[in-house]
């Protein structure tokens, strides 16, 4: 780790004034940024505490809709009532994320751009194309079990670690952010992330300096019928082999409305719209569920090591949809 | 008798709330911090270093690479891990590889400046995996320290094998695993003139004690070393890692105490690993289930030749595992470019173990035969291989009471039979074995004037239960309460002791510290004899015993305050010795026994594998502490959950360097993963094995749990998995 200067600003303004220096780095929760900078992966040499300058505050807006503050901790949201009943997908997202002591430190904000726990990225011994653009990818040809198959490139097949945001790519939520101007805008979620390409090491469209203030999560009755499913070695306490986040509105036993998103197989939660369009309209049976689950490994990009998360993405899906229309 | 009871871990209270000082913890004034720089690459030459950046950063006392390193010596033949002593070349041969020791003032400014390290390399030609060198296995020249023979055979096994009527060929493969005990390597070395101390966490005080005197070319008595409590070591504190001798090298170098702990990420590189195994198994069977041929081949994992030899030697059980006439094992290794191997709980027994246990399951698949009835049909009454009686063996006690425990007659015969809603369900089992291993040890026992008494020893307490139960062996030697016995241990002033591996500490310990209860009962005895003039005159020492700090006789005490108050000492100071038979005055074959049971549930559509239920059923001879026995099977048991379903150390081909040196993705089992388990020890008491009666619990539990479980998971799946951990993928064929 090197050295740094810690910043505790009084305001917003003060905050967004500093953010965009040379080597500053927000920080919040702090429950990854440190793992990096211990281990020399980010080097930040000004940290700028953002603690009490944003939102922490879980509420419901006029239209019905929920609003997360960027600083509220991953253990409120999970276990709050309105959250649970209204949006259960994400309460279970976050639920089954990381353990007690990191959901009760870590913020919306922050897990929304937690890093990728590709082990090739988070070691300096290795070359790295989004630690150090240009330097070449050694975990394509490596050890690739837990990387992504799809929306990957030549340059970078690293996926977004999160829980939470598969949940939100489901539910069609968006992002208010905050530039240093002070100006704010809304951000459809699906246009937050961007893909590898060529330039890996660049992974939202946030601005420089640019903070995420809220998550906006309209209420549906999809989302109230949602559910997620993660899929992983260890019982507790480790990241998605495969996730999926699947919203559903059935009546009269035909698909209304149906989003579903899956984690841990892209550099951003992926939506999957070739399924959803597949049951769109369709009756709510096994077999129509597993003719669209099927579809899901459509376009993918498989290693020798990942190859079976095509497989297991198709059983996620068909195990989501059995949960959310029970 | 105080021993045997499930009293509470006498140090237990002291660990919950902080007060136990691990190594890294001692307040050793003035002292600094030193942090290794490792090589990034797998082989090659170390063509220079950039050193101006690190040199100017602040608080930066050393950097000492080989350009400038003491030169260390080995002409002592010591007991290092690694017969080539770090830093006294340019050469690289593994990717992890100690390259350069930086000192600051802080541990923050040296690992600063130890990031700032920059080397250039002359890369060579790297063979970083075992599967592309397969072709180049090569028999281990020092074999169990030239005590076994890498290969064996009794019989025909070629001719039988081809003539049985039912034959089974499989290859089981297991991963390099790494141990992560809690606590890291940690060492403060501070010397003294010629005289060395270090405070470093070590499964061997005796051996680092050794290798340190050897390598800076000093008398072991000018070296001392402390180690109060262990943090866990499962083998990779067995042996000295260059860590502590390279804490001591710096200390000498900025004549400062200096503490050097590893990081985590360096503990998968600087302590050995189990290494990865390729192994080879043929069985032939008769139709009755009669084993006519077994043949295991194993191969497994070294690193290059210059840096010693390690054998994970899988095949030893299999040659007194069951009653078969014919059987070949062989042992071989294959070198690459990676750190040296070194013992991990129950090295050989583990993987080995997986391996044949697997191997049985398979044969009583294809014979559709009770894998218990199978392995009943088979038994041995005597060791096959060394054809002595055992000193005792109650496995068939075992594989009924874990049977009756577990519920095994509900299993039912066809793989993919037992459902629960969206689970298959599976029962496996398997055999476990460990051999009853003991060294030379020695003990001193001080009865003080008080009555009371100190157990010395220069063993050390890896976490498993040391202080705690020599002080119930000494408080019934001496009729005491507990209280009043007093353990000291964990400093080489001692009197020495064997390294705690291969689960012999309570065998060999254990019994010096009854050879010194023995003989200091004797010497109080006989002074109370002598002092008692003549109202004992004539007594037989048979006559008398120890009780509550007397020496009690026919009739009347004597209390030993009297006695030596006499002789104007504040206590008597006796050493015992105890050590093992030698290998021709052997009579008996020592081994612990189990038997292990696991149920799993494997999820119908995301393949996704849970242990429910697990029962062991172990005979290891006699039981020390009941508590502390209890968690050692428990903790075993859960390490082979780890083995068969998560644990794998994942190496990158190009580079040879590892990806997952981290503990957030090398997983080991959390709560969430372990059921209830049931272990339980069969009441028993092997003197033939030692005097203590105990034959070893540390690796005993994790035996055959890695088998059980895969075993399990073909009964639930009709998947058999040969190639550990057993994971979702495999299951979604």
């Amino acid at each position: 780790m090197e050295g740094f200067t810690l910043a505790q600003p009084r305001s917003l303004d003060d905050a967004l004034a500093a953010g965009p220096q040379a080597g500053a780095k927000y920080i919040a929760g702090g429950t990854d940024l440190m793992q990096l900078a211990k281990d020399n992966v980010e080097t930040p040499h000004h940290l700028i505490d953002i603690e009490g300058l944003l939102p922490d505050t879980i509420s419901t807006a006029t239209d019905g809709s929920l609003q997360l503050g960027a600083l509220a901790r991953m253990v409120e949201v999970a276990t709050h009532a309105d959250v649970r009943s209204s949006w259960p997908a994400l309460s279970e997202a976050l639920l089954l994320s990381a353990s007690p002591q990191i959901r009760n430190m870590g913020t919306v904000g922050g897990n929304l751009l937690q890093r990728t726990r590709c082990g090739y990225f988070r070691d300096v011994g290795f070359s790295c194309n989004k630690r150090s653009p240009g330097s070449g990818c050694p975990a394509i040809p490596g050890e690739s079990r837990g990387l992504g198959v799809l929306g990957v490139s030549d340059h970078c097949i690293a996926t977004h670690p999160s829980d939470m945001p598969v949940a939100l790519m489901a539910m069609d939520a968006s992002l208010q952010l905050v530039s240093p101007g002070g100006g704010t805008r809304l951000v459809p979620f699906a246009e937050f992330y961007r893909l590898p390409g060529s330039t890996p090491e660049i992974e939202t469209n946030l601005l420089p300096g640019e903070l995420i203030v809220a998550v906006v999560v309209p209420r549906s009755a999809s989302a109230r019928r949602s559910r997620y499913v993660k899929v992983r070695d260890r019982a507790s306490f480790e990241f998605a082999v495969v996730s999926a986040a699947v919203a559903l509105e059935v009546t009269d036993g035909t698909v209304r409305n149906v989003r579903i998103a899956m984690g841990g197989v892209a550099p951003r939660p992926w939506r999957l719209s070739q399924v959803e369009a597949a049951l769109q309209g369709r009756p709510a049976t096994p077999e129509s569920f597993q003719e669209a689950a099927s579809l899901a490994g459509e376009g993918a990009v498989t290693t020798k090591d990942n190859a079976f998360k095509v497989k297991l993405m198709e059983r996620a899906i068909l195990r989501g949809l059995q949960l959310a229309s029970a | 008798m105080i021993t045997g009871q499930p009293i509470d871990r006498r140090d237990g209270r002291q660990k919950v709330t902080g007060a136990a000082t691990y190594a890294a913890e001692f307040a050793i004034p003035a002292t600094v911090h030193a942090v290794l720089v490792q090589s990034t690459i797998a082989a090659g030459q170390i063509a220079g270093f950039d050193l101006a950046v690190a040199q100017g950063m602040p608080g930066v006392l050393a950097i000492i690479t080989p350009d400038n390193a003491p030169k260390l010596s080995t002409k002592g033949g010591v007991p290092q891990a690694i017969t080539q002593p770090a830093l006294q070349d340019l050469e690289v041969i593994y990717n992890g590889q100690h390259v350069a020791i930086v000192v600051a003032e802080t541990l923050e400014r040296a690992q600063a400046a130890a990031a700032a390290v920059k080397l250039r390399y002359t890369e060579g030609e790297a063979q970083t995996t075992m599967e592309g060198a397969l072709d180049q296995a090569y028999v281990p020249k020092n074999f169990r320290n030239g005590q076994r023979k890498p290969d064996s055979s009794r019989g025909d096994p070629a001719g039988s094998f081809a003539a049985a009527p039912v034959r089974i060929r499989a290859t089981y493969t297991t991963p390099n695993e790494h141990h992560n005990p809690m606590e890291p390597h940690a060492t403060i070395a501070a010397w003294d003139g010629d005289r060395l101390t270090v405070w470093t966490s070590t499964q061997g005080i005796s051996g680092a004690q050794a290798t340190l005197a050897g390598m800076f070319g000093i008398e072991k008595a000018n070296v001392r070393v402390i180690c109060p409590f262990v943090g866990g070591g499962f083998g990779s504190k067995g042996s000295t890692w260059p860590p502590a001798t390279l804490a001591a090298m710096a200390a000498r170098v900025v004549k400062r105490p200096v503490k050097l702990v590893l990081s985590r990420a360096q503990m998968f590189t600087s302590n050995g690993f189990r290494p990865m195994t390729v192994q080879k198994i043929a069985i032939g069977v008769a139709n009755d289930g009669t084993l006519l041929s077994v043949r295991h081949d194993g191969i497994s994992q070294m690193s290059m030749p210059k840096l010693g030899e390690f054998v994970e030697p899988v095949a030893l059980a299999t040659e007194m595992l069951y009653a078969c006439p014919n059987l070949a094992v062989t042992h071989r290794l294959v070198g690459v470019n990676q750190g040296l191997p070194t013992y991990m709980r129950a090295p050989g027994e583990a993987p080995g173990v997986f391996a044949i246990e697997s191997a049985m399951d398979e044969v009583a698949v294809a014979l559709k035969m009770d894998p218990i009835v199978l392995r009943l049909k088979n038994y041995a009454e005597t060791d096959p291989h060394e054809n002595l009686p055992f000193s005792s063996k109650r496995l068939r006690e075992c594989y009924e009471q874990g049977a009756a425990e577990f519920g095994w007659a509900r299993r039912t015969l066809e793989p993919r039979s037992m459902r629960d809603g969206d689970w298959l369900v599976g029962m496996g089992m398997a055999t476990s074995t460990y051999p009853t291993n003991q060294s030379p040890a020695s003990a001193r026992i001080r009865l003080m004037a008080n009555g009371n008494v100190v157990v010395q020893s220069g063993t050390q307490d890896l976490g498993t239960g040391t202080y705690t139960v020599m002080a119930q062996l000494a408080a019934d030697e001496f009729g005491l309460p507990i209280e009043r016995v007093r353990v000291e241990l964990g400093d080489s002033r001692l009197p020495s002791a064997p390294v705690s591996g291969g689960s012999q500490t309570v065998a060999s310990v254990g019994s010096a510290v009854l050879a010194a209860c023995k003989l200091a009962r004797d010497h109080a005895i006989a002074m109370a004899i002598s002092d008692a003039g003549d109202r004992w005159a004539g007594a037989k020492p048979a006559d008398f015993h120890l009780e509550n700090g007397a020496v009690v006789g026919p009739p009347g005490r004597m209390t030993l305050g009297e006695m030596m108050a006499r002789r104007n000492v504040e206590s008597v100071d006796v050493q015992g010795d105890a050590k093992p038979p030698g290998k021709d005055d052997k009579t008996h074959s020592l081994h612990a026994f189990g038997a292990q049971f696991a149920e799993v549930r494997v999820d119908s559509l995301t393949g996704e594998i849970r242990v429910s239920r697990l029962v062991g059923v172990f005979d290891g001879g006699r039981v020390l502490n009941a508590k502390t026995a209890h968690s050692q099977l428990i903790g075993g048991m859960t390490f082979g959950v780890g083995m068969a379903l998560l644990e794998e150390t994942l190496v990158d081909e190009a580079t040879g360097r590892i990806v997952n040196a981290n503990i957030s993705e090398y997983v080991v089992p959390v709560n969430a993963d372990i059921p209830v388990i049931t272990a339980k020890l069969l009441e028993a008491d092997d003197r033939v094995a030692n005097p203590v009666g105990a034959k070893g619990l540390g690796e005993l539990p994790m035996v055959g749990m890695a088998a059980a479980i895969a075993n399990a998971v073909f009964h639930a799946t009709g998947i058999r998995v040969r190639d550990l951990p057993i994971r979702l993928d495999d299951m979604l064929a």
